[in-house]
């Protein structure tokens, strides 16, 4: 692409190789609603777009009017529609359509069409484009660290093309810079349940147990590490009640003073319902957090509710649904 | 395990999510003291939806939009679902020189994107009546983009033609089943992280395929109960900033789980019988006696020293809440919707027109649908059903800020959903 041409903006219309071309107009009918006052520079190429996407006319001009058209409104997916199109009908170099795209992506981190075009890109490039999606994504997540489309293309990638190997140390960067960054502990789920250079969620759980409980005791007020610690357990509830690591860490959060207990009270009651047979510490740290000592003779489960019920009261009315839903 | 000196060193240099989490709570929370020192008379006043500034808003909007939006050139048909919604919520209707209007600009719409087509049907069930509805056509539908959006959409869409049918349905339920992370939550594809809009599209989908049971309801709701946070809004994903559209996304998702029959719902049956309820238990002698203002009383969470919630708290909220111990418990919603509604109608809520994100950001026609939908389904949370209105007290604010029930599958009224329904069933 040939940045320098964009410095003239001249119009389709001011342009002797179009001249013979008919624009065609927008039909929104008579009186249309939420009609848009366009710029007359906008309503023009897009006259002179309809007109070649109607004739399904693939030549180097129209590629050059998608640009345009996309530089006024990239959320037109007709446009990169017929982009992508052009591109194969001409065999154009996708390498430099990718630094093309990289460009306009620059302002538009969030929208799906530039995603989608560049994961259409990197596709057909194959392997070889994978170092340069991580390298993009990288960038991408440097200014916005949980940007959604980034994290999705960086999967894809992953998954597509390859290239694990650094991928958990990135991930660990990443919480080290920021441990509440739960797109990043998705991100490590992703990689120790899918990455094909390490053993798979059982070989990895002792390890990341070991990293999750870190994290947890640096910050208990934490939701990430919490759900991600429940998650090394998906679909073995068993091992879940059974990892002494895992009771004695909702023990020592739950005798610390001036520590949020709401994830590690939530933990024990999930414990609980798994079958978990609570240790006689833990019954006491629990009834020490029960301002109400009537209730002593209730289950454990029924008293970490009515903790809750208190300690998390904005969720008041989903404690209780599940203080209903306790088998006593 | 590190030391406590470097785990010490780590809690006092804030995190950037640290960093803007107290920098929106701060921002809330100013709002919320304001309120709360006002005198009552003056907080009455503030509790009320501007029902005029927000029609005005969104006729205008239908009427006429700037160059600005330009960039939702693409996206026209959900600029006019969201402004038609917004205003049959209201339970406003545009005259009927603007419906036509919009009639004849959806049916020549160009649409092979699906949820284009989403935003134009449910327009046009909105708008309802013979015209509208006789317009819609039937498409047939086939790969987009994929994701759970392609999924819901498509599903939606067909559902409320009337023409789901096994084909469509297929392998739809293994796609968003693979879709819920550790979490809990939904994602947008499989491996992403959970996310409120995924988890509403993908829950409603696999409603409309009677599959939800399939999913791990129980985690879910756990997810989701999880994401309305001390503003008393809701995020779309952990440990992210609250935002007015999840009051719908994350809100919604309560509404659905409340209908199903494994919560005690009365289900989503197509030919939607009228059950009559009888009332049993819920009214007499269960019901706790309170003084209707505690409903206006102001969430106001204590913070600490420095500034950062604190856990042990009990705010006013508990109180605030009317607890109906129904029989079978089935009509308590799961959320706090006085505080949501709070959020709804003292931090999203523009006084010139329209809602916003959050205190700082912009209104727009997006904020607006969302943020009213998710207004409808808390007053909405403890009605057995939509012929019954609600309780004043169910209701944050005037009685008159009373908006139209919706139909949470589709997020279009009731009263246009069953038309439409009743309209599709002769075909």
């Amino acid at each position: 692409m040939n940045w320098e041409e964009d410095e003239e903006k001249l119009l389709p219309s001011q342009r002797p190789e179009w001249s013979d071309v008919s624009p065609l107009p927008q039909d929104d009918g008579p009186n249309p609603v939420v009609p848009i006052a366009y710029k007359p520079e906008f309503a023009e190429t897009m006259d002179y777009f309809r007109a070649v996407y109607r004739a399904d006319e693939r030549s180097p001009r129209a590629l050059q009017l998608t640009h345009q058209a996309i530089l006024l409104n990239p959320g037109n997916y007709t446009v990169w529609h017929f982009r992508r199109l052009i591109l194969e009908t001409l065999s154009k170099d996708l390498q430099q359509e990718l630094d093309y795209v990289s460009k306009i992506a620059e302002k538009n981190s969030k929208n799906y069409q530039i995603w989608h075009h560049r994961r259409w890109l990197a596709e057909k490039l194959g392997p070889d484009a994978a170092g340069r999606e991580l390298k993009f994504t990288e960038k991408i997540l440097s200014g916005d660290a949980k940007n959604y489309h980034a994290w999705s293309h960086r999967q894809w990638v992953l998954q597509s093309l390859g290239g694990w190997d650094d991928e958990l140390e990135y991930c660990h960067q990443l919480l080290e810079e920021d441990i509440f960054n739960n797109s990043a502990w998705n991100q490590r789920y992703f990689i120790i349940t899918k990455s094909p250079l390490l053993g798979g969620l059982q070989a990895m759980r002792e390890s990341e147990v070991k990293y999750t409980v870190a994290a947890i005791l640096a910050n208990p007020e934490n939701e990430s590490p919490w759900r991600y610690l429940r998650g090394l357990y998906k679909d073995d509830p068993k091992s879940w009640i059974h990892d002494p690591q895992v009771s004695t860490l909702c023990l020592k959060v739950l005798t610390s003073s001036g520590t949020n207990h709401v994830f590690a009270l939530s933990t024990v009651l999930d414990l609980l319902s798994h079958g978990l047979q609570p240790s006689r510490e833990l019954r006491e740290a629990v009834d020490t957090l029960n301002p109400n000592s009537s209730s002593t003779k209730d289950s454990l489960g029924n008293t970490i509710c009515s903790v809750l019920e208190h300690a998390d009261a904005m969720r008041v009315n989903y404690w209780r649904w599940r203080k209903s839903q306790l088998i006593v | 395990m590190e030391g406590e000196g470097a785990a010490t060193e780590r809690q006092r240099r804030a995190t950037a999510s640290q960093v803007d989490q107290w920098a929106v709570q701060d921002h809330v929370f100013k709002i919320y003291g304001a309120f709360a020192s006002i005198p009552r008379s003056a907080q009455s006043v503030i509790l009320e939806l501007q029902r005029d500034k927000h029609v005005e808003y969104l006729t205008r909007g239908l009427q006429q939009l700037g160059p600005s939006f330009v960039v939702l050139d693409a996206n026209r048909p959900w600029l006019c679902y969201w402004i038609l919604h917004s205003i049959a919520l209201l339970g406003e209707s545009v005259d009927d020189e603007l419906e036509d209007n919009a009639i004849d600009f959806l049916s020549r719409c160009q649409m092979p994107h699906l949820a284009t087509t989403y935003a134009a049907v449910n327009s046009l069930v909105t708008l309802g009546g013979n015209k509208a509805l006789s317009s819609i056509n039937r498409w047939m539908h086939d790969a987009g983009e994929i994701d759970v959006r392609a999924c819901y959409t498509a599903i939606s869409v067909a559902s409320i033609l009337n023409i789901l049918d096994d084909e469509l349905a297929k392998g739809v339920g293994n796609y968003i089943l693979s879709c819920q992370t550790y979490e809990g939550g939904i994602a947008g594809e499989p491996g992403s992280e959970a996310h409120g809009g995924y988890t509403f599209c993908g829950l409603a989908a696999m409603i409309l395929i009677n599959q939800a049971n399939r999913l791990d309801l129980a985690s879910l709701i756990d997810w989701v109960a999880f994401r309305q946070g001390v503003e008393c809004g809701f995020q779309g994903r952990t440990n992210k900033l609250v935002d007015g559209c999840y009051s719908f996304w994350q809100g919604g998702v309560f509404a659905l789980l409340q209908r199903l029959p494994a919560f005690g719902g009365e289900g989503f049956g197509t030919s939607d019988v009228e059950v009559e309820w009888v009332s049993d238990s819920t009214s007499e002698g269960d019901d706790e006696d309170r003084d209707s203002s505690d409903d206006n009383e102001a969430l106001h969470p204590e913070q600490d020293q420095e500034g950062h919630q604190s856990s042990s708290h009990s705010p006013e909220s508990s109180t605030a809440v009317h607890i109906q111990h129904s029989r079978h418990n089935q009509l308590e919603p799961l959320f706090h919707t006085m505080a949501l509604q709070q959020y709804i109608v003292l931090c999203s809520q523009e006084q010139e027109g329209g809602f916003r994100d959050k205190p700082g950001k912009a209104r727009d026609y997006y904020h607006t649908c969302y943020c009213l939908s998710g207004l409808s389904v808390c007053q909405y949370s403890r009605s057995k059903n939509e012929n019954s209105p609600p309780l004043p007290t169910s209701v944050l604010g005037p009685y008159s800020n009373l908006l139209e029930p919706i139909h949470p599958l589709y997020n279009v009224v009731s009263r246009q959903y069953h038309d439409a329904q009743d309209f599709f069933s002769k075909y």
